[in-house]
């Protein structure tokens, strides 16, 4: 399905066919009062060309890799993309596409949005996984609020190391309702400490994400099995799932939700946006989970074919009741990322994922070699903390002017950690620039 | 659909506004929904249930059915204690289009106050509601 803008004269054709002389005409059903009758405060139109010179101006004001040596992930990670997603991602079939609802129009979206659901549903090692959310934010809130629906109750436990963008946003879901968030701590060694979950039990869900916002991983056999005692939901957020093609799958450590943010596979950073929130389940959960699934079935004579399923949970259908208040997805990322998870293969993940491990194990060799702090002890993915010490924060400037990104400083997020940088190496991240970072600071 | 004087409704048993059905057996009471209300929803494909043990004042929701057509709550003729749900529903929810009154049955409440059955409709005067 194309979607094509209107010329003046199908709006004429258009207006001629349901009766009415000009646009104002049709809309007269609309109460004055609730229609703009102002011209809109825009700028007059840009050419092409001063277009370009605006976003050029806007670019160069930033730091983007690979004119900058970027050591900061921090739930947005730079990999490079195989130029197979970005032309197929670029065909008008995929591009101006648009919702799904008829199957007999959408069969190809319909089956691609099924082939990212498998391919996801395998990366997380879950049951069953939805047509995706917005963000990694907001599918974990989503995650968190399905886990209220499935126990009925009311309290949900969320770890600090929970990127603390997500946390914020899990707070102003949580804000209007009488639902409750209990934050964990963190142990000395960069993980969750379940120690609070000991007098409680009342639980919805506990909620750690893996690898954790230090780049830790989290231990997620022993929180999925303190959940379950206390028969809550074991839900495991994410910001890199390129993890996990090398670290056991939050499934496969008996997760009942997992949600997280799926920009890694093939999605460019865009100065953090659109995003991928990736969801999945265990199947006998589905029915409560939120957003739109599409199932693989046959048609009267037999054959294949693809179509919106268990819709009758969805807001466009009830209302009040739906499992979710967005009854959409961000498809042209979700297949951006299928197309990238394609193009790699298993095996191709795997080695991906031992790369950026390997890469940025490096680094926190030479910087601990260098006399800098590695504070958490537990192996990390991709992102580690270091203690840089005092006075940092003019080298952090200082680098900057070099065109170097030396991590990000967490005494906002944290502000026991002063002078402690969250870094990241991924793929994208030579040994050069590693030897040279570590040159500059020493 | 069935025209309104198809509907099979029984003598022996209590109707809610909210066309479910409670039938008293012994000291518990046994409840599904009616044929009007399976016949408007259409096949019904899943039947989300209480758990044994769990407590519903009257009128509260206490599950859901789900028909090709729509998700539909399930709410407590008598306010008591589950128990005992129809497990066979989870695998065959067709039981409750096939015989919402027998087979199709969904769960036995333990009622706190017996006479709050009286409160409810009888056949006729849940065919009159039902007529408009």
């Amino acid at each position: 399905m194309r979607y094509l803008p209107h010329t003046p004269e199908d709006i004429v054709e258009m207006m001629k066919t349901v009766g009415v002389d000009s646009l104002d005409d049709l809309f007269k059903t609309i109460p004055s009062a609730c229609r703009c009758n102002c011209e809109l405060n825009l700028p007059e139109a840009l050419t092409e060309w001063e277009l370009n010179d605006h976003i050029d101006t806007l670019c160069s004001s930033m730091a983007i890799s690979p004119e900058y040596k970027v050591f900061m992930g921090a739930g947005s990670y730079q990999h490079y993309i195989p130029v197979s997603v970005i032309h197929l991602l670029g065909r008008s079939e995929f591009v101006t596409s648009y919702t799904p609802y008829q199957p007999e129009m959408s069969q190809g979206t319909l089956q691609a949005i099924f082939e990212y659901q498998t391919l996801t549903a395998r990366l997380l090692g879950m049951e069953v996984a939805n047509a995706s959310q917005y963000d990694g934010a907001s599918a974990l809130t989503e995650a968190l609020l399905m886990a209220i629906r499935v126990s009925r109750r009311k309290k949900v436990a969320v770890s600090r190391l929970v990127h603390p963008n997500y946390r914020r946003v899990i707070k102003t879901y949580l804000a209007p309702t009488d639902y409750e968030i209990v934050e964990l701590p963190y142990l000395p060694d960069g993980t969750t400490d379940p120690t609070p979950l000991e007098g409680l039990d009342d639980l919805a869900a506990v909620a750690v994400q893996s690898p954790n916002f230090f780049g830790c991983i989290e231990n997620l056999k022993t929180m999925g099995d303190i959940a379950r005692q206390k028969k809550a939901l074991s839900v495991v957020g994410f910001s890199e799932p390129l993890a996990y093609g090398m670290i056991k799958n939050p499934g496969s450590q008996g997760a009942d939700i997992v949600a997280g943010e799926g920009q890694s596979l093939g999605i460019p950073r865009s100065f953090g946006g659109p995003a991928l929130g990736m969801f999945a389940a265990r199947m006998k959960y589905v029915r409560n989970m939120p957003g739109r699934l599409v199932g693989q079935t046959v048609d009267v004579d037999g054959k294949r074919g693809f179509v919106l399923t268990l819709a009758t949970r969805e807001q466009h259908i009830r209302r009040e009741k739906a499992t979710s208040n967005i009854c959409t997805n961000h498809n042209l990322c979700a297949l951006a990322s299928a197309m990238y998870m394609s193009a790699l293969g298993g095996s191709g993940i795997k080695e991906l994922a031992r790369l950026n491990y390997d890469k940025c194990e490096y680094l926190k060799a030479e910087l601990r070699r260098a006399g800098f702090t590695i504070p958490f002890e537990q192996p990390t993915f991709n992102e580690f903390v270091v203690d840089f010490g005092d006075g940092f924060e003019k080298t952090h400037d200082r680098l900057i002017a070099d065109k170097i990104i030396a991590g990000l400083p967490l005494e906002c997020y944290y502000p026991e950690l002063a002078n402690h940088y969250l870094m990241c190496v991924t793929e994208t991240i030579s040994k050069e620039d590693m030897d040279e970072l570590v040159g500059k600071i020493k | 659909m069935k025209d309104i004087n198809d509907v099979i409704l029984r003598d022996d048993i209590h109707y809610a506004a909210s066309h479910e059905w409670a039938k008293a057996e012994g000291d518990n009471v046994k409840v599904g929904i009616s044929d009007y209300a399976q016949d408007q929803l259409g096949d019904i494909v899943f039947v989300e249930m209480p758990e044994v043990g769990e407590t519903f004042d009257k009128g509260a929701e206490f599950g859901t059915v789900e028909s090709v057509k729509a998700v539909s709550e399930l709410y407590m003729p008598v306010g008591g204690k589950i128990v005992a749900v129809n497990g066979a529903l989870e695998d065959s929810p067709e039981l409750i289009n096939n015989t919402p009154y027998a087979d199709g049955w969904m769960v036995e409440v333990k009622p706190d106050d017996p006479a709050e059955l009286e409160d409810l409709m009888t056949k006729d005067a849940y065919l009159e509601s039902l007529k408009g």
